[in-house]
């Protein structure tokens, strides 16, 4: 943590994307979080693949709950529109702003706390009407504000840095949201920014609902020997499936992949994920498979990483419902009110 | 002597839910209606889904008494689970209309009212063969003799029968057949009419028939709602259920077909309330229905959106609680809970309409004042307005009028050079500015929160920060005083010291029994709340009497709670009237526990009493 606010002026040979804006112009207030806290790395990764999409900042609603993972859009996109709700209900916001105006890119931002108690019920309803979102959660299987409480996603037998040891069942939200229909779903850690950037850049690109779990280590309640969401713990059992580029449309694919070790999926917007498999028995668009395969690493203890499934045909809530290409709240009273000449017949067919 | 009376009675009908009485009853009531006879439908429905009793109760009042009265003057009773308890709540002289196809279930007879018997069944298994056949046309039968006995107009029904079959023709011979055969026996075999008549008439104007809920729906949709979040509960269902319908025939574009508007059935109250605070926050028009309940589950946000200014529309058509209560009858008991919701120091804006007109209206103002106030604004229906047709003057639309959004900065404003400053009062009204999100790359950004603040929408825990938006949303209250509706004033005519204040839909009946106590001769002057916080009006009219009566629809007297909480009033000067047994009030329990407290007031002269 530093004390320090970053000073405004910018270096005149910081790299610019497509829209000019630099690394900084995505940057905002300086964390509070604890120094080292992994939620402070995803930030650094939202930064770095929203540069890297060139998105314009202020077309972002980036909403959270309650939490400290929820209190980090503070720290990233200062010019975006941000929304700090309240406990849980971070979905059921996010989906109302959406439906106002379908043109914004919305980050949701929770935590395991957040999205896997409270919040377990808009976690999963959400996930399930296909929310055009991105919607992750900073998961480090402890309540850090409240100081080192175990959260609905440590695992069983993993133990606080009190020394208790947790018996309840974990909840996997990653195969919760396979399960819920969700057309984008991935797991990365934030000490992995090579894998994090590029599956975060690729989820808001999805048109539909993208869930990302990023196991985020708690330096201050979760990183001692026993807890299964410590740096060493999840780097020593990380299995990534594979590795991710994304190639917007309108780029020319230039890098060479060995023939077999590829699987492209071209996505609504145009965009093409390219993966690159790490295990060769993955394919990340067979939902049942991801599943089965997720529970199998489980259960020989294994942390499974990567863009676990996408579906390149998804659909959101938009579609769903079948509105307007202009967002909802730019109609005004010619689209909207139907007129008196219309209530004199409602009073007619009333009499 | 049987009772008689021309355009001025109770029939109540006594059915088993579920066995398709409810559209036969209806007929019945808008042939009155269309007699030009004013009428008063009210639902009666316990809480389950079938085979347990309902009653349908219709007033027929040439004197435009659209509240309910009280007691039954011709019972049909149809329900043989609630005979004995239908049979003893007629009144003396009254009516009871039976199946006389089997012996009367066993009970003590009355011998002081008139006995009606039609032998429904047996006529109905005579001409059909088909149960579910029996069934539905013995309704029907019921309603033709009922046409003969009270000399109803037997084109009316007819007409009735043709409009509601004009898509299936078929239905249309075989129903007026069944209005004939029960028309026919009742002539045959009783002298027709009886002492109760219908008489044609012209009272009832250019009015229409509508539930409340529909007219809130409607509402919802003039005022330019496009999102509504929604989770079902009784008595509130059938606001979203009829903004389904009236947004599935208004707000479809016609060259695409696609919808201008976005509904959602949510998980729950809360998600319900978090994406309209969502919607809301990013500039639309967004609203939920609900009841009490909900409305216990929405707290936490309620607040939030208080706090951080987001303006929401919540409808709560009101349902006898606590708890899960009474969920189909009627109160107005959720007053303090909207008033006051949510932790910490919070107020609402709540509206009281009186009717489904008001429901209209108020509804579709609720989105003006919300934007205006950038606040959750609470339209306070209940079951008796919601769920009930009532006969309501025409609807309308003033197609001059536009919306209100507010103090809303936009991309030109900014670029201009405007400050933007999302918590800064900038003219006096203690009202911010607003930006939409998305409006300008680099100004008019800002970060919602439910933590305090300062004026630039920065995070502060500063003493000062805090309590100047503390008090900032306090005076903001003071603004909406005056854009909110007035309170309606209606004085005696002549000097008083009593006063009356009342709202929602207790009003007809307060209105019959202002009637009934003039005729006893106490005079009182009215007041009709219709929107909190209370304009200086309300203030006014208890300061010009010695005592008001509170009339309302709780235990706990809340209206008075509020009144004597926000206007500092001397609790002894506001008598509570209080009705809450969960069916709607009435003008005969009105004017009785007023009249009698007054008449205890009135000290009559010695030299008077004693001549």
């Amino acid at each position: 943590m530093t004390y320090l606010t970053k000073p405004k002026f910018h270096h005149p040979s910081l790299p610019k994307n497509a829209l000019g804006y630099t690394r900084r112009d995505y940057e905002a207030a300086t964390s509070t979080l604890c120094a080292g806290c992994g939620h402070d790395s995803i930030s650094a990764a939202i930064i770095e693949a929203s540069f890297e999409l060139a998105i314009e900042p202020h077309r972002v609603a980036k909403i959270s709950g309650i939490g400290c993972s929820s209190k980090t859009p503070t720290y990233f996109l200062g010019a975006s529109h941000g929304f700090n709700s309240v406990h849980g209900r971070m979905p059921s916001v996010l989906t109302g702003a959406n439906l106002a105006n379908r043109d914004l890119i919305y980050l949701g931002i929770s935590g395991d706390g957040d999205s896997a108690s409270i919040g377990f019920g808009q976690f999963a309803h959400a996930l399930r009407r296909g929310v055009n979102m991105t919607y992750i959660v900073e998961n480090n299987g402890v309540y850090g504000l409240t100081k080192g409480q175990f959260s609905a996603t440590a695992d069983r037998g993993s133990k606080s840095k009190k020394g208790a040891v947790n018996t309840d069942n974990a909840i996997d939200l990653v195969a919760m949201a396979l399960q819920l229909g969700a057309t984008f779903v991935a797991r990365s850690f934030s000490g992995d920014k090579t894998q994090l950037v590029p599956i975060i850049k690729a989820a808001i690109a999805h048109r539909g609902a993208a869930f990302i779990d990023v196991i985020s280590p708690c330096i201050a309640f979760n990183n001692h020997p026993g807890s299964t969401k410590s740096l060493d713990y999840v780097r020593a059992h990380n299995e990534a499936v594979n590795a991710l580029d994304i190639m917007i449309g309108r780029d020319a694919i230039t890098v060479d992949y060995e023939p077999g070790k590829v699987v492209e999926v071209t996505q609504h917007d145009g965009s093409v994920l390219t993966l690159r498999k790490l295990n060769d028995d993955y394919d990340p668009s067979d939902r049942l498979a991801a599943m089965n395969f997720l529970q199998q690493e489980a259960a020989r203890g294994r942390i499974v990483t990567g863009l676990l499934y996408v579906d390149g045909e998804a659909d959101d809530l938009h579609r769903h419902f079948n509105t307007v290409a202009m967002p909802l709240n730019q109609l005004n009273e010619p689209e909207l009110c139907p007129g008196s000449k219309a209530l004199d017949k409602i009073n007619a067919g009333l009499r | 002597m049987p009772l008689t009376a021309v355009n001025d009675f109770v029939i109540r009908f006594a059915n088993v839910n579920g066995s398709g009485s409810a559209s036969a009853n209806e007929m019945f009531a808008r042939a009155i209606m269309r007699m030009g006879i004013p009428m008063s439908p009210r639902n009666v429905f316990p809480s389950n889904i079938q085979g347990l009793p309902t009653w349908y109760e219709v007033r027929v009042t040439e004197a435009n008494h659209l509240g309910a009265r009280g007691g039954t003057d011709i019972m049909v009773a149809m329900n043989p689970q609630t005979y004995n308890a239908d049979v003893a709540s007629i009144e003396p002289d009254g009516y009871l209309v039976y199946d006389s196809t089997r012996a009367m279930p066993p009970g003590k007879p009355r011998t002081d009212i008139n006995l009606i018997g039609i032998p429904l069944t047996a006529i109905c298994n005579k001409e059909y063969s088909d149960p579910r056949q029996r069934q539905l046309f013995k309704n029907i039968i019921c309603i033709g003799a009922l046409s003969a006995l009270l000399d109803m107009d037997i084109t009316e029904l007819e007409k009735l029968v043709g409009e509601q079959y004009r898509s299936k023709e078929k239905l249309i011979q075989p129903n007026i057949h069944a209005l004939h055969l029960g028309r026919a026996y009742a002539e045959a075999n009783f002298k027709c009419p009886i002492g109760l008549k219908l008489k044609r008439s012209d009272k009832v104007g250019d009015r229409i028939l509508i539930e409340g809920n529909a007219a809130a729906a409607l509402g919802a949709v003039y005022g330019g709602a496009t999102v509504c979040a929604w989770y079902p509960i009784t008595p509130s269902s059938s606001v979203a259920e009829n903004f389904t319908k009236f947004c599935g025939k208004y707000r479809h574009d016609p060259a695409t077909g696609e919808a201008r508007y976005a509904i959602v059935q949510a998980e729950d109250e809360i998600a319900s309330i978090g994406m309209v605070v969502g919607a809301a926050w990013n500039g639309a028009r967004a609203f939920t229905a609900t009841s009490g309940p909900g409305i216990s589950l929405m707290q936490e946000l309620f607040g939030f959106a208080y706090f951080a200014e987001i303006p929401s529309v919540i409808i709560d058509v009101q349902r006898a609680g606590p708890s899960t209560g009474m969920p189909t009858r009627t109160q107005q008991c959720d007053l303090i809970n909207c008033a006051y919701a949510s932790h910490g120091d919070t107020k609402h804006i709540l509206l009281m309409p009186e009717d489904a007109a008001e429901a209209f209206e108020f509804t579709a103002g609720a989105f003006d004042y919300a934007d205006r106030l950038q606040t959750p604004v609470f339209v306070l229906l209940d079951l008796d307005i919601g769920m009930n047709h009532r006969l309501s003057r025409p609807l309308q639309w003033d197609d001059a009028r536009l919306y209100d959004r507010g103090k809303v900065m936009t991309a030109a404003d900014l670029e201009a050079g405007k400050d933007f400053g999302r918590y800064t009062d900038v003219d006096g009204d203690a009202i911010p500015f607003r930006t939409y999100p998305g409006t300008h790359p680099t100004k008019g950004g800002y970060f919602t929160r439910g933590t305090s603040h300062d004026a630039r929408a920065k995070y502060s825990e500063e003493g000062v920060d805090y309590v100047e938006g503390m008090q900032r949303l306090l005076r903001k209250h003071e603004t909406a005083k005056g854009i909110l509706p007035r309170p309606l004033r209606h004085d005696a005519g002549k000097p008083t010291r009593f006063g009356v204040i009342y709202y929602g839909s207790t009003a007809p009946a307060m209105h019959e029994a202002a009637e009934i106590l003039t005729a006893r001769g106490h005079t009182l002057d009215l007041m009709r709340v219709r929107a909190f916080p209370f304009h200086q009006d309300v203030a006014s009219f208890i300061a010009d009497h010695d005592f008001v009566f509170v009339v309302e629809q709780n235990r706990d007297a809340q209206l008075r709670s509020l009144i004597v909480n926000e206007l500092d009033i001397d609790p002894v000067r506001l008598v509570p009237i209080l009705h809450y047994d969960g069916t709607s009030i009435t003008a005969r329990f009105i004017s009785a526990a007023i009249g009698d407290r007054l008449d205890a007031l009135k000290v009559t002269p010695l030299r008077k009493a004693m001549s």
